[in-house]
């Protein structure tokens, strides 16, 4: 998986789910300050995220995700998990 | 009014959900009919349904069993569409003193009575947080709130519901989801009908209003909550028992 695919995904998750600008956003936005986004709005966006991958991403992979990128970065090792298994 | 979304009445064959379900039919809901052990009252539930002009169908689950529960719902949701109100109402009785309970009698009444509604709800919520709306009525008692000699399980059972219910209503609030439970008191089921004459005598004399509900009566306030005009209600514990939990 590219990790440029993924990225998208990330985008596309939060204009669809938590009304964004996609011009605005970058690797570094942060849900909760940026994107004025709850708890319940991040597991909104890992579940799409895991329905367009078709992954399982563990609750325990959410502790310390803040940013975009680090979002981006938990799916690309699940899913690297995942392919090689 | 009420526009018509999917609806799944757990233990949905007998009893208050019985009542449940051809409550929600008649407000519009297309509504799965859950039953366990009784295929033939679920089907005789979805044939009075569908004879009545609703749209009905019997769901095979197990409250008990993860696969069984994910099972139904998928099929659910196939055939209705995505399910848009859920009625926990599955329950079971194992009445006995405490002082002589089992550990298998005690976790035999939580496992359908409240996991039962955590695994129901777990495998829905998912559709009703995409939706942004969703209705759910968990079907406490009112012996959550008094206790019950005989009934340690069950009164443990119910009284879970409340908190498992209130944390979903602070939890679901900003998805437009309300949550909710109604704590009948003694209403007319099999279930009561297997007490001792005396028992229930007694059971009718301490309700204020001096009888047993009909289903019909639980089911009106069910289908209240889950209606459009109660969109404002949520985390509500409304007692429907002749006032006999007054002030609890």
């Amino acid at each position: 998986m590219e990790r440029t695919e993924v990225v998208d995904a990330v985008y596309d998750a939060c204009v669809e789910l938590l009304k964004a600008d996609r011009a605005s956003l970058t690797e570094a936005t942060t849900f909760a300050e940026d994107l004025d986004a709850d708890s319940l709005d991040l597991v909104e966006v890992v579940m799409s995220l895991e329905d367009r991958f078709d992954l399982k991403i563990p609750e325990d992979d959410l502790e310390g995700v803040e940013t975009i990128g680090q979002a981006v970065d938990m799916v690309v090792a699940r899913a690297s998990d995942a392919a090689s298994t | 009014m009420t526009a018509a979304r999917p609806a799944l009445v757990t233990g949905g064959g007998r009893g208050i959900g019985r009542a449940i379900a051809v409550a929600l039919a008649a407000a519009g809901h297309p509504v799965a009919v859950g039953y366990q052990t009784g295929k033939q009252e679920a089907d005789d539930v979805v044939a009075e349904i569908v004879a009545a002009g609703g749209q009905a169908m019997p769901a095979a689950m197990d409250v008990t069993d993860e696969a069984s529960v994910d099972d139904a719902v998928t099929a659910v949701e196939r055939e209705l569409g995505p399910i848009a109100v859920l009625v926990n109402n599955a329950g079971i009785t194992d009445d006995g003193l405490f002082i002589r309970m089992d550990t298998d009698r005690w976790r035999r009444v939580l496992a359908t009575n409240l996991d039962g509604a955590f695994t129901v709800t777990r495998r829905v919520t998912p559709g009703l947080v995409k939706a942004r709306w969703g209705r759910i009525v968990n079907v406490s008692s009112v012996v959550g709130l008094l206790g019950s000699a005989g009934q340690a399980n069950y009164a443990a059972a119910k009284a879970g519901l409340i908190g498992l219910t209130r944390s979903l209503a602070r939890e679901l609030a900003p998805r437009n989801i309300t949550c909710n439970v109604v704590a009948p008191g003694p209403v007319a089921t099999a279930m009561t009908d297997a007490l001792p004459d005396a028992r229930r005598a007694a059971l009718a004399a301490a309700v204020p209003l001096g009888r047993f509900a009909e289903p019909a009566e639980v089911a009106a306030v069910v289908a209240f909550l889950c209606s459009d005009p109660a969109a404002y209600v949520t985390g509500a514990v409304v007692p429907v028992d002749g006032g006999l939990g007054m002030g609890h």
